[in-house]
C-alpha cells in the first residue's frame, strides 16, 4: 500500500473515532437551557418530552467501544501499513505467484518471523503438518502391499475417498453410468496397486472415437451391437451377430483384442464379461458405437499430493480385494 | 449559534445528508483505497482471460443464480483449504464484473472446481444431480442442454471487458481484435450446458 493511502486510512479512522468521542461528550452536556428532568416544553397527544440525559449504561458502552477500537487498532493491522503490535495477519493475501504458495509453510513462517509477522493460516498449517505429517509420511514409506493390511490407513483412505472421489464413483464406490464401479474386480486399466496409483495420480483419458474411427457404415451398427451382445454371452440373433463379427474384424480388435477381452494398456474394455460402464442394452451399445465414448478421470497429483493418493490407492484396492 | 438538536430533528433532508456523510466515512476508509491497490487491481500470475464460451457460461452462472448456493471464495482456514484448495486471493477476481464470491454455501465452494471433475460428470450432474450424487439437494438444470447460444452479444461483452482492462493481461489487452471478431462463431450453436461447463472448468487454475 502506498504511503498516501496508508495515511488516508489512518487519519480518517482516527479522526472518526475522535469525532465519535467529541460528539458523545457534546451530547452528554445539557445545552438546552432546560433543567434535567423538566419538560422540554412541547407535547404530542398528551405525551410530553422531558429533558432526560443519555442513559449512563449507554454512554459507558459507547466509551468502551471507543477504547476497544483503539486497543484493537494498536494490536492488529488496521491502520494502513501499520502491522500492529502483535504482527498478526490471517493470511498472505498478496501471494500472487504459484511459487510463493508452493513454498513450504516452514519457510513462509520463518520469513514472517523475520519480518515480525505472525500469519495465522501458516501457523494452522504448520500445526497440522506437525500432527499429521509424520502419519502420512509413514504411510507413504509403507509399500502399498503392506498398507492394504493396515485398517487405520484404510479408514483414512475411506474418508479421503468420500471427500474427493465419491462425487463420481459414489459413496459406496459402486459408480454409476459412465463412472466405473470400483468394488467389482473388473478394471479398465488394471487393478494392480501400482496401476491404481498411476490412475489416481495422473488421471485417465478414455478414447473410443465414433465407430472406433473405422470405415463402418451406420447400417452395420445393429449387427455390431448384436455381436457385442453375443460376446457377453447373452441370447442373440446368430445371423446378425455373424454380420457384426465381420464389421468387428474391420479394426475393433485393434483395441478390444482379437478375443475381445480388451486391452488394459489402452483402457479398452473387455467385451466378453457382462460388466458395462455405460449400459449393456442393445440401444446403449449402438449409441456407444455410433458416438464413441470419452470417459475422463481427472489427475489428483496436484490436488491431493502423493501421500494422500497413496492411502486412497490402498483403500480402493481393498474394495475389491477383501 | 447555539448547538441545537432541534435543527437536525426537524429537517429530514438535513438529517439524511448528515447520515450519508457519517456512513460515507466507512466507505472512504474501507473501499476507496482498494480501488488503487495492486493486490486488488492486478491479476495474479497465471490468470487467463475467459474465452468467448466461458464468458457466456459465466453469464449463465449469473442467470441461473448459482451464487445463491455456491460461493467462490475459499477462506484462509486450513479446514477449507484441505477441502477446496488454496485460499482465494483478490488478484484472481480482477476481471470479474461483478465478482461471484457469494455469501452462502448450500452447495460446496466452486472457486477451484475447474478440472476436479470431467466434463461428462458436469453434464450428468447439471441435468440431474442425483444421478451421480444421490444425497444432493441441488435442482437439475435440464433446459441448459436444450437452449442454444447465438453469440450475438459475445463479442460486445469481450470488448467491454477489454476496454475496462486496457493492457491488463501481461501488458497486452485481454482479447485481440480477431478473438472479438471470432467470438460469435466460437459460441454460436453451442448449448448453454457446454458454455456453463466450460466456465466451471476454467475456475481456480491460477493458484492451486
Amino acid at each position: 500500500m502506498s504511503s498516501f493511502w496508508s495515511v488516508w486510512i489512518s487519519v480518517l479512522s482516527l479522526v472518526v473515532i475522535a469525532g465519535c468521542f467529541l460528539l458523545l461528550r457534546a451530547c452528554s452536556k445539557n445545552t438546552t437551557g432546560v433543567k434535567e428532568g423538566e419538560s422540554m416544553g412541547h407535547s404530542f397527544d398528551g405525551i410530553e418530552e422531558l429533558n432526560n440525559p443519555l442513559p449512563k449504561w449507554w454512554s459507558y458502552m459507547f466509551y468502551i467501544t471507543i477504547v476497544f477500537g483503539l486497543i484493537y487498532l494498536a494490536l492488529f493491522p488496521g491502520l494502513g501499513n501499520y502491522k500492529g503490535l502483535l504482527g498478526w495477519t490471517s493470511s498472505n493475501q498478496s501471494i500472487g505467484t504459484e511459487q510463493g504458495i508452493k513454498a513450504d509453510s516452514a519457510a513462509a513462517i520463518e520469513l514472517a518471523a523475520k519480518e515480525g509477522r505472525y500469519v495465522q493460516y501458516d501457523q494452522e498449517v504448520k500445526h497440522a503438518d506437525e500432527k499429521y505429517g509424520p502419519i502420512f509420511a509413514a504411510y507413504l514409506a509403507t509399500p502399498l502391499e503392506e498398507l492394504v493390511k493396515n485398517p487405520e490407513a484404510l479408514k483414512v483412505g475411506g474418508r479421503l475417498f468420500l471427500q474427493n472421489c465419491a462425487q463420481c464413483h459414489g459413496s459406496d464406490a459402486r459408480g454409476s453410468k459412465g463412472f466405473p464401479n470400483l468394488t467389482d474386480s473388473d478394471w479398465l486399466y488394471g487393478g494392480e496397486l501400482a496401476t491404481i496409483k498411476t490412475t489416481i495420480m495422473s488421471g485417465r483419458h478414455g478414447m473410443m472415437p465414433p465407430k472406433g474411427g473405422l470405415p463402418i457404415d451406420d447400417s452395420e451398427i445393429a449387427g455390431l451391437a448384436e455381436y457385442v451382445v453375443k460376446l457377453s454371452g447373452r441370447e442373440h440373433d446368430e445371423t446378425l451377430a455373424a454380420q457384426g463379427q465381420g464389421s468387428f474384424m474391420k479394426g475393433c480388435f485393434a483395441c478390444h483384442g482379437m478375443d475381445a477381452k480388451g486391452n488394459k494398456f489402452m483402457g479398452a474394455p473387455n467385451l466378453t464379461d457382462d460388466v458395462w460402464l455405460y449400459g449393456g442394452s442393445r440401444g446403449v451399445i449402438e449409441e456407444t458405437i455410433k458416438h464413441g465414448r470419452a470417459g475422463v478421470m481427472p489427475a489428483w497429483k496436484d490436488v491431493l499430493g502423493e501421500e494422500k493418493v497413496h492411502v486412497i490407492t490402498a483403500y480402493v484396492y481393498s474394495l475389491s480385494n477383501k | 449559534m447555539k448547538f441545537n438538536h432541534e435543527i437536525v430533528e426537524k429537517n429530514i433532508g438535513l438529517l439524511a445528508i448528515f447520515t450519508v456523510i457519517a456512513i460515507s466515512f466507512g466507505s472512504l476508509v474501507e473501499i476507496t483505497p482498494l480501488i488503487f491497490q495492486k493486490d486488488t487491481t492486478e491479476p495474479v500470475e497465471g490468470l487467463i482471460p475467459y474465452t468467448a464460451l466461458q464468458i457466456e457460461g459465466r453469464d449463465l452462472y449469473v442467470r441461473e443464480g448459482c451464487s445463491n448456493c455456491h460461493s467462490q471464495m475459499i477462506r484462509p482456514l486450513r479446514a477449507e483449504t484441505e477441502r477446496y484448495g488454496h485460499y482465494s486471493v483478490a488478484g484472481e477476481s480482477v476481471w470479474d464484473h461483478p465478482f461471484l464470491w457469494g455469501s452462502k454455501r448450500t452447495g460446496p465452494d466452486l472457486a477451484r472446481v475447474g478440472g476436479r471433475y470431467s466434463d461428462k460428470w458436469h453434464e450428468v450432474h447439471l441435468m440431474d444431480p442425483r444421478a451421480v450424487v444421490p444425497q444432493s439437494n441441488m435442482p437439475g438444470f435440464p433446459w441448459l442442454a436444450e437452449n442454444k447460444l447465438d453469440g450475438e452479444l459475445t463479442g460486445a461483452k469481450m470488448t467491454i471487458l477489454r476496454n475496462m482492462h486496457k493492457g491488463g493481461y501481461k501488458g497486452n489487452d485481454l482479447y485481440t481484435d480477431e478473438e472479438v471478431a471470432g467470438a460469435q462463431k466460437a459460441v454460436a450453436g453451442k448449448t448453454e450446458l457446454e458454455a456453463l461447463i466450460a466456465y466451471l472448468q476454467s475456475l481456480g487454475h491460477a493458484l492451486k
